[in-house]
This record gives C-alpha cells, structure tokens and sequence, in this order.
C-alpha cells in the first residue's frame, strides 16, 4: 500500500521531554519517546507482559515503565531491564518490546516496516515541519487527492507531493495510519515569515482535507488493517531460566581513559545495531587479545544504553586479564564479548539499600546507585578504597552527593571496625550488596551475620576466587536427565568432564566466582570450594558450581 | 464488533449476572446486554422477576444479590457458602461497564503485582513488589481454580495497623467470567472477607462488572463501603482499557508471563481446555 520509504509519523515537537507519544502507522500503534540523550525510540505500543499501551506508561528520560506493573524497558535497546513482582531475578534476556528504525530530520520523526533501510528521503535544507492534519480516509485516495493541488505561492504538487515555486519548496507526505486512516505532513522551506507561511499552509491543507473527506464518505470506509503481534519466543512462554552462549558480540573500544591509579576505563560500542539490555550488578565475558575470557561487571547507569562501560583495574600477579588491557588494547580495537549476565541482581522492593564497595568492587555498585538514584530509593554507597589516587569514576560518584561516604587508607582492623559500624542495625525490608577483594568481603559477611543480617539480605559478588582449589579426590556423577555416568578422576573439574561428553551447562569464570556454572544435585554431598553460594545454600547441598566444586560422597547426581 | 459473535458452548451454558437486585424497582422495565444480545427484565407488580430476550423468557435466578439468567442451559451456580453467614455484611458495591472482554477483567482481579502500581497507597505501596511463590490448582473435578498461600505487602494492613504487612489472599475461578477472593478481616483475623466481581460479557470486547461483598464490618456504611469498591475498580478501568488487544489471548506465546503470573496462566489454560472462544483469542490450532 506504499512505496518502499521512510514515513513521517510524529513532529519532533510532539516529543516533548518525558512525554510518549502514541503514534500508529498501518494499523500499528507506535509509541515514540525520546530520551534524555537524545534518541527517540519507536516501539509497538504494547507491554510484551500484559499488552498495556506504552503509551500510557512513564518516560523517566532513560527507560519506559508500565504503569501496570512496572516493567521497565531500555532506551535505545527496548530490552526489559526490571521486573518488579520477582525484585530478585534477572529479567530473561530476550524479552525485548519490538523496535523499529528511526531517523530524524526536518523537524519529522521518520520510520518503516521494511526489512532493509530505504533511501533517505530527500528533503530541503532547513524547511520547517507543517502541522500534521490527520483524516479518516484512506491514504492512496489522500495523496491522489492532493496531487494537482496549488498551495498559494508554490504552483501544482506533482505526483510526489512536491512543489516549487515563487514562496520555496514544499514537500507534502500522507503518513498511511490505517487502511481508511491518513495523516498528512509536510516539511516547506520559504523566506516568508515562518508563522504566517504555517498558518497559510495549515489552512490550504484544511480546505483540501474537506474536499477529501467529501470524497471519502461516498464510499464505503475500508475494513482496519488487523493487527497480529508477533507471538513470544517459545521459552519465554514458560519463564526459562537464563542461560548465556560464548563471548559472541563485537564491539569497538570507543574510548579508553585512565580513570583512576592503576584503573582504567573502557567504553565499548556495537558494531552494528543496538547492545544488549542489561541490568544493574550484570557483567560481561571478554575476551583477550591474547586467548583469555574475563569478566567485568558493567558500570552503566540506566538508560546509559549506546555504550557499556568496564572498569579494569591492572592486578600485579593477574595472569595476563589486565596486563593485556592495560598495555596493549587501543582505542578503536575490536573485542569479542558476551551477552550480559546477572548473578547479582539488585532488589527494588526494599526501603533501604547498603553498598559495600572495596577497591575495584565499586563497579557494579556505581551501577546499582544510579538506578537506585533514579528510582528515588534510600541507599548509601561505602567505598574503600587504598588511597585517594585509586579512588575510580570521580565524575559518577560526584553524581551520589551525600549518599557516598568513602573509606581511604584503612588497614584490615579499621575496616573491620568500620563495617561493623555500617552493618550495626539489621532493618527489616533493607539488603546489604558487597563486592571487593576476598578477604575484605569475608570479613563482611561475617560482620553481617554477627549483627543478625539474615543470609538472604546479604549479597556479594566474588570477582575472584583466591582460595586454594582443592582437586584431590576422584568421584562419580550421574546426570539425571541425560542418563550418562561419568568419572571425575583427581586433578580434574566436573565442569571439564562435562564439557567432553557434551553435556555441559554454560560457563564462565571458571574459578567459582560468577555463578554461571550451577547445577541442580539431586543426591549426593558436594563439596563447595567456590564463593559464590552463601553459606545457607551450601548447607543446603542441592546447588553446585561445577567448575571447582567436588564430592565429598562416591557420587554425585545431578539435574543435567 | 459489527457482526453479533456467537458464544461457544462453555459460555453460552453459565448463568450470568445482569443486575444488581436492589436496582430493579417494580413495575419498571430495564434492558442490558448479554453475549450482544438486548435483554430486557422487569419485576412485575407481583414482585416476580421476568427475563426476556425479545422472543422467549430465559431463566431467572436470584443470588448474591444479583439478578441472574442465561441464553443457554446451565448448571447450578457456584457456591458462595460466606454470603449465608448470619453476622457478614453483604453489600452490592455497584456494576461498572468496562470496554475490555471479561476474561481480561477477571486476569485483574487475580492479580497481585499490579496493587504497588495501580492501587497505590491502598492495595499494595511501592517498593513492596514482590510477589512471593503461591499455590495454585484445580479442584471439583476440574470445575474450579484456586490459589491460596498468596501473600501481598499491603500499606495498611488493617484498619487498627499503622505500619504495613503481609496480607493473604485466597483467589477462586467458579465460573469463566466470575471470580471471588478471600482475605484476612479487620474485624476479626481467624475469619476471611468475601469480595466477588462477577461480569456480565455484554460483548466479545465490553463487559459489566458486579461487584459484591460479604465481609464482616460493623463500623463503616453500606454507601462507604461502595465507594471504596468503586474507587478501587476505577483505578483498574483505565488499565484494562488500555489493554491490546481487549479480548483474551489463549496462546501461550501472546504474552510473556512470569512465575507471578501462574493463576491466570491455569485460567487461561483453563478457559482453552473447556474450548472458550468467546471474548478470548484462541491459540492458532
């Protein structure tokens, strides 16, 4: 029913700052939204939960929110970033509101269903957009109508919608709302007043539009185009757990800056496209020039979509992670990364947050602040640092005001003392999130359930594992669902042997520390050597991290 | 909708609420809708209720204040046994039309996560959003659906709470397009307040809401009690008439539902086992 173009479906001025505007083009709604970067964004009008119009939703300026329950969506990406009845999980990945292309020029926010980008239209330099004057008629008999007309000052329009003459150009387009919907629009370029021009052209388009509609009523209206959502990804129909493949993105270093002594920043740009959704507490898998996978988790405030930032602290024993970045990666290098992934999800359903951050730690906490800010949450961020040189992200943390208190030059006994000062007073509905090196976060979780924190307040990210890896004792698995029984000799992970017979769930930093390696133990007594589970989960004895966790009985079964 | 739909068996065989009783003064005539179709009743000088569709009298029954009837042949209407205790108050809160399908009108009222959201201050306040794990199953041979052990943060818990609490709700599914919840009272904790929404498909896309209540209450009047009912209803209206599309969809992969959501999954399950096409959109064969 049209051309293969780019369509004019909103003015830029109706864009207005935290405002989304329900647009609708070929039986489609649309809502559109700019965020406060700058990108205007063209979404189905549909929360992927429970179809409620985003439309009605709030721009918060970095995501869109349902008013129904909350969900939260991502500039830019659309990935759903929160959802708010399950405050401790990760949203899945890929529940993503569908998007399409937008450009915008002449004062016009433009977009199309196409599968590839049609040219760019061509339109004059500096013209101003026309009031939009929508009409229930159908488009093609809307743009038949309207070529041959003569806007005072400017002659014919020709069968483009184009005319020029003593007043400037003008550059009509009928924007195809629904099969007996249209909006006209138009963009004119004159050095007449710009107002009085407007005024002229809006009332030649109104007498054209009462032509038109004289027209359109001897016929009889045509049946709305039907509109058929695409249907969900089959797992997201039944809630899946997340999973995560390989290191499988490009991106681009856009920006690398000393951030802090010995900490340097990283500013990683798609390729092509629009990054992944993630969430606060996530973290990426990179991988090294030089054959290593690391984990860094993302400082990204919310709405900080077009880039994830890294920061990489340069570790004098690191077994080549951050020497590697450090001294040989470049702006304008590529990398391979992994999609994100969140073994540390921040609960918003609290009255009050505690963040513990030691040294390079800080990372996914700055991230957590910053949506916690957004949100209006009560939260304090603590950070220890060595000195006031490693003191990382000046300019985010300026952003926290009071809410930051910083701890420089502590030695071990003051900073215990110091936390014991933070974790005093357990409050019923507050959480305490922690992430530094492994001594200081043993010592806190320690302080905390000495001051009666419940274990299930408690969050810490490991970004290491420093303990000694014990690989002495050989066992044997049984995995349930494949009915395969393995042997896992000494000297080898139960992670490894997976991977050989082809079973294995995915993995990440191999050192028991991000998670990512969990299996479900259905009989048996593991032997945790990781830090990743809390000390209830491991009593508990059904979860293992496969990677360096053991046996301590002859054989493990395992939900794989 | 230009072309009257016809109601697939399961629901055209209920019986189905087209009035609140109090509202139907004698001698004059009313006309509603059901299924599309105009009803019209009247209670005659005699005191007796007569339903008609325009050709033929439909049945009648009077119930939970509410007057009934059917374009089918139905069973007994389902049981309330809270609405016959001696001390409950029970109040017809009001009927409101909303321009969505029932089904989707019933999906609301199961749910939890929404109270931080819509009903602000009320229900539920933020940042209490969680929904915790609950249970849910069919019972009567499949002829119900029940959820119990759902627990919701609400801001003020009772009337004699100042702070906030976890509150329990029981939610059941007797009927395609009624539904009744149960939660602790205020006035005394062992016993549970019976608050049903029982809707009226006037058509595939629009449907009435009767609200009625059995709740043990001697302080507040009939008139507040209403207007809190109604208040309540009002925030979700705008929702649900936000809602695309408005009838129901019963593909699984239509919308993206979380482990929050597993009583209406099980009534959406449930309304495509019994074959319901009406105010639905069924999953593609």
């Amino acid at each position: 029913m049209h051309d293969k173009t780019w369509v004019p479906v909103a003015n830029s001025t109706d864009l207005a700052p935290h405002h989304v505007f329900q647009g609708r083009l070929m039986g489609q709604e649309l809502a559109i939204w700019r965020a406060d970067d700058g990108h205007v964004n063209v979404w189905e009008n549909r929360c992927l939960h429970r179809g409620v119009r985003l439309s009605i939703g709030i721009n918060t300026g970095s995501e869109l929110v349902c008013q129904y329950h909350g969900w939260r969506y991502a500039n830019r990406n659309a990935g759903c970033t929160y959802i708010p009845a399950h405050p401790a999980d990760a949203p899945a990945r890929t529940i993503c509101s569908k998007t399409w292309p937008v450009i915008e020029t002449g004062g016009l926010i433009w977009t199309h269903f196409e599968d590839r980008d049609p040219p760019l239209p061509e339109l004059p330099e500096g013209g101003a957009a026309l009031r939009p004057l929508p009409l229930a008629a159908a488009p093609e008999m809307v743009r038949e109508s309207l070529a041959g007309l003569a806007p005072e000052g400017f002659g014919p329009l020709d069968e483009t919608l184009q005319a020029r003459g003593p007043a400037g150009s003008l550059h009509l387009m009928v924007q195809p709302a629904d099969a007996g919907r249209a909006v006209i629009r138009g963009i004119v370029q004159s050095d007449e007043p710009e107002l009085a021009l407007l005024r002229r052209l809006n009332l030649f388009l109104r007498s054209a539009r009462d032509q038109i509609l004289a027209q359109a009523a001897l016929t009889p209206a045509p049946e709305p185009i039907p509109h058929r959502p695409e249907r969900v990804s089959e797992e997201l129909a039944e809630m899946p757990e997340m999973v995560s493949g390989p290191a499988r993105l490009r991106v681009q270093v856009a920006k690398k800056e000393l951030v802090a002594k010995d900490i340097v920043a990283l500013e990683l740009e798609p390729l092509r496209g629009a990054l992944p959704a993630s969430q606060p507490g996530a973290h990426i898998d990179v991988a090294l020039p030089n054959g290593l996978l690391r984990q860094y988790s993302l400082v990204n405030a919310p709405g900080e979509t077009g880039r994830y930032v890294i920061g990489v602290k340069r570790e004098p024993e690191s077994t080549g992670g951050s020497a590697a970045i450090h001294d040989s990666l470049a702006e304008g290098d590529l990398l391979a990364i992994s999609e994100p992934r969140n073994n540390f999800t921040l609960r918003r359903d609290v009255e009050e947050t505690i963040l513990v951050a030691g040294g390079i730690g800080v990372t996914p906490l700055l991230s957590m602040a910053a949506a916690l800010k957004d949100d209006g949450l009560p939260f304090r961020l603590h950070y220890f640092a060595g000195s006031e040189e490693q003191i990382a992200f000046g300019e985010r943390l300026a952003a926290l005001g009071d809410r930051l208190v910083n701890y420089i030059g502590l030695d071990p006994e003051k900073t215990a003392l110091a936390l014991k000062g933070i974790l005093k007073s357990p409050a019923p509905h507050a959480q305490v999130y922690v992430c530094g090196p492994a001594p200081m976060l043993d010592v806190t979780r320690a302080t905390a359930a000495e001051a009666g924190w419940p274990d299930a307040a408690v969050h810490f990210e490991y970004f290491a594992n420093t303990r000694e890896i014990d690989t002495s004792s050989s066992f044997r698995i049984e995995l349930a669902r494949s009915a395969v029984t393995l042997e896992v000799p000494a000297g080898r992970s139960i992670l490894s042997v997976l991977q050989e017979a082809g079973v294995a769930p995915p993995s990440s930093c191999c050192q028991g520390a991000c998670g990512t390696c969990m299996a479900r133990v259905i009989e048996g007594e593991p032997d945790h050597q990781d830090v990743y589970l809390s000390e209830a989960e491991k009593a508990a004895g059904d979860k293992i991290l496969t990677c360096v966790s053991r046996a301590k009985s002859d054989r493990l079964i395992l939900d794989l | 909708m230009n072309t009257m739909t016809q109601p697939d068996p399961f629901m055209l065989n209920q019986w189905y609420p087209i009035a609140s009783l109090q509202e139907i003064l004698p001698g004059q005539p009313r006309a509603t809708k059901l299924f599309g179709q105009r009803i019209s009743y009247e209670r005659n000088v005699a005191g007796a209720l007569q339903v008609s569709d325009g050709s033929r009298a439909l049945p009648v029954l009077e119930q939970y204040g509410c007057l009934w009837t059917s374009l089918g042949e139905p069973d007994e209407l389902f049981d309330v046994p809270e609405y016959a205790e001696p001390d409950r108050r029970n109040v017809n809160a009001g009927s409101v039309g909303v321009q969505v399908s029932a089904q989707r009108g019933i999906e609301n009222f199961l749910d939890m996560g929404h109270f931080p959201y819509v009903h602000t201050g009320i229900l539920g306040a933020l940042p209490h959003t969680e929904v915790k794990e609950y249970n849910v199953e069919m019972i009567r041979d499949g002829r119900e659906i029940i959820a119990t052990e759902c627990l919701f943060y609400q801001p003020m818990a009772s009337t004699v709470s100042t702070s906030g609490a976890d509150v329990e709700y029981i939610y059941r599914v007797p009927h395609p397009t009624c539904s009744v919840l149960y939660k602790s009272s205020p006035m005394d904790e062992k016993r549970l307040d019976a608050i049903a929404l029982f809707g009226q498909p006037t058509g595939e896309e629009t449907f009435r809401g009767h609200m009625v209540l059995s709740i043990l209450d001697d302080v507040n009047t009939d008139d507040f009690i209403s207007y809190f009912q109604l208040h309540i209803f009002g925030q979700d209206k705008p929702i649900l008439e936000n809602q695309m599309p408005k009838r129901l969809p019963l593909d699984p992969r239509a919308e993206t539902p979380i482990r929050a959501d597993k009583t209406s999954i099980m009534y959406r399950r449930w309304l495509t086992g019994h074959g319901v096409t009406y105010g639905t959109i069924p999953a593609a064969a």
